[in-house]
């Protein structure tokens, strides 16, 4: 502050002077204000992402040297079983909680966005999994679906259905992880569809209304293309959250049992920290950033060929 | 449509008419809606519920394998039993500290960067604004071994500081002050220029009361980011003395083993805070969910 005020009040320089420095600091402004976040992201962010890469063409343990062995990390990867069964996991996670979660959400949303009584509470209630944390859902999740004491078999027990082994046969641990998902994320698709529903106008649907349109017919054809943009940016989010998803997995199955939980970053924090293959670790750190970037990209296009289309 | 040709006195008439409408419990295929959604939401209740129920059960009563949903006293003595087999204090302590001290830098650097991307043109402006933004997209655990080498080289293992600095770098609070900034007009901050303040000064006290509604939103979801960070200090937190809560929750998993009431127990405490402050503020998480999901 200070400063500031000194230099421009100091009489001995001349006149065009302290413009010109005034001018210059000016300039210097924003740089000052963005330099704590950019001395952090580049310590944090962009030196680790480029050294991911480089790591990924190096032979590297978490102690030792490390040498130049070009692609064959990625060679080693693509020959490795356990990498490709990690690589359809996670596709099998991301089909298995995208479109639920979003329709699921939907659904509330469109539920919630009416009158009735109790409406904000029962909002909260779908919406309070958002914030606790995926440790403490885990753990919650692993008593639940205990497998000789748990709640649902139990319940399962009670009304004589065969019980499930839920987190302990490789068939039934991605669902579980799935169902837990499901209950983790709905509440978030739900506010934001619900936001989106809100805006729009009332005389839209209320026109349509008019026109003899059926409740169905309103919502296909009036609400859905209104919310589409909405939609898109869903799908973006929760492709992400869903390849990102580590901390439940760690707690509920550790990868297990076999490999059959075993997703992309769960293969990353194996092969770095418990095999100390730190190469082939960013070397699937890798092969995932491009996914997600290859992702991202053909989707944006092609609901921008879409838009345009329409 | 019928309302808006209605005089402003019985539209007021109507509003009221309609939260009484509100109130009373609805008819018709309302009634099955309003049903269906209040069994989702005692299925979405019911996990809460559990934990709560196991944590202060009598231990023996879990292992009958019968379906009792209520538990038959209130064993409170699990949550003592629980809490002296780890250092739990220490534990929060190192939590307490990671949450608000990164809580506080965090907000108040992206805010400081988001201001200058939405309110300054300068060289460069939009190549560091989308590279920032773009680490959005990229997974903790892809640069967790470069994360974790930096951290060691500057010898911050096992400090809290191994967790805080790294998370500073957060892309989501400089997206969302940039946004809610562009929208302001310039003219407050030129006058305040006009008036010979220094930029800090304007920053300080004309932006950042501005910022208020953002400020809000984006400490609940730092809090709540740094509460529950599990990966990072998986990694560079590796002594007991230095577990964050969840840390201790994981380790707590192998140790206490069957001891289901204590390991709900211990959950329990751990998402209290997490569950104050969204009672609290439900307004503005949901407000940030929202308008950060709208743009």
């Amino acid at each position: 502050m200070t400063p500031h005020t000194t230099t421009t009040a100091t009489p001995s320089a001349p006149a065009s002077n302290p413009a010109r420095r005034r001018r210059l600091k000016q300039k210097l402004v924003p740089y000052l204000f963005i330099t704590p976040n950019l001395i952090l992201f580049t310590l944090f962010m962009f030196v680790p992402i480029v050294g991911s890469f480089y790591m990924s063409l190096n032979d590297w343990t978490l102690m030792g040297e490390s040498t130049f062995v070009g692609l064959s990390n990625f060679v080693g990867l693509f020959t490795d079983g356990v990498f490709w069964q990690a690589f359809a996991n996670t596709g099998y996670y991301v089909a298995g909680t995208v479109p639920t979660t979003m329709a699921l959400g939907l659904v509330v949303a469109i539920g919630l966005n009416r009158q009735m009584p109790g409406r904000t509470f029962l909002r909260a209630v779908y919406f309070v999994p958002v914030c606790i944390s995926l440790v403490a859902v885990g753990l919650i999740s692993l008593w639940i679906f205990n497998d000789s004491y748990g709640v649902l078999n139990n319940l399962l027990r009670t009304v004589e259905i065969p019980t499930v082994p839920w987190l302990s046969s490789s068939s039934w641990a991605m669902p579980s992880l799935i169902i837990v998902t499901i209950w983790i994320r709905l509440g978030f698709n739900m506010v934001i569809y619900l936001a989106a529903l809100q805006s729009i106008p009332t005389e839209l649907i209320q026109a349509a209304k008019v026109d003899g349109a059926t409740g169905w017919q309103r919502f296909r054809y009036v609400t859905w293309p209104l919310l589409a943009p909405t939609s898109f940016l869903l799908v973006i989010l929760n492709v992400i959250f869903s390849l990102h998803v580590f901390d439940l997995i760690l707690v509920m199955t550790n990868g297990g049992p076999g490999f059959s939980t075993t997703v992309l970053v769960q293969y990353i924090y194996r092969e770095a920290f418990q095999t100390g293959e730190m190469g082939s670790a960013s070397a699937v750190g890798v092969v995932l950033y491009l996914l997600l970037m290859a992702f991202t990209l053909t989707y944006w296009r092609l609901s921008r060929q879409s838009n345009n289309a329409a | 449509m019928v309302v808006e040709v209605q005089p402003p006195a019985t539209e007021t008439a109507g509003r009221e008419q309609r939260t009484k409408r509100a109130k009373r419990l609805p008819r018709g295929a309302d009634l099955v809606i309003w049903l269906a959604l209040v069994c989702g939401a005692l299925v979405m209740a019911f996990p809460l519920y559990w934990m709560f129920a196991t944590a202060v059960r009598p231990a023996a009563e879990l292992f009958t394998g019968k379906f009792d949903l209520v538990p038959s006293e209130f064993a409170w003595s699990n949550f003592s039993a629980a809490w002296d087999k780890l250092p739990w204090g220490t534990f929060y302590q190192n939590s307490v500290l990671i949450a608000v001290i990164g809580t506080c830098i965090t907000v108040f650097i992206n805010l400081l960067a988001g201001y200058a991307f939405a309110k300054f043109s300068f060289k460069g402006r939009d190549v560091i604004f989308i590279l920032m933004i773009s680490t959005l997209m990229v997974p903790i655990q892809v640069i967790l071994v470069p994360t974790f080498m930096v951290v060691s080289e500057m010898g911050l293992v096992n400090s809290i500081w191994g967790v805080i600095l790294p998370r500073g770098a957060e892309a989501f609070g400089i997206f969302l002050v940039r946004q809610y900034l562009v929208s302001v007009p310039n003219e407050l901050m030129e006058s305040a220029r006009l008036d010979g303040a220094s930029e800090f000064r304007i920053f300080w006290s004309v932006v950042l009361p501005l910022c208020k509604p953002v400020i809000a939103v984006l400490t609940i979801f730092t809090f709540m980011w740094r509460w529950n960070d599990f990966a990072l200090p998986l990694v560079t937190m590796q002594e007991l003395s230095s577990f964050t809560v969840p840390l201790g929750l994981n380790f707590a998993k192998g140790l206490y083993y069957t001891d289901w009431t204590g390991s709900m127990a211990m959950t329990l405490l751990s998402i209290i805070p997490m569950l104050i402050v969204f009672v609290i503020f439900q307004r503005s998480f949901v407000q940030g969910i929202a308008s950060t999901g709208m743009k």
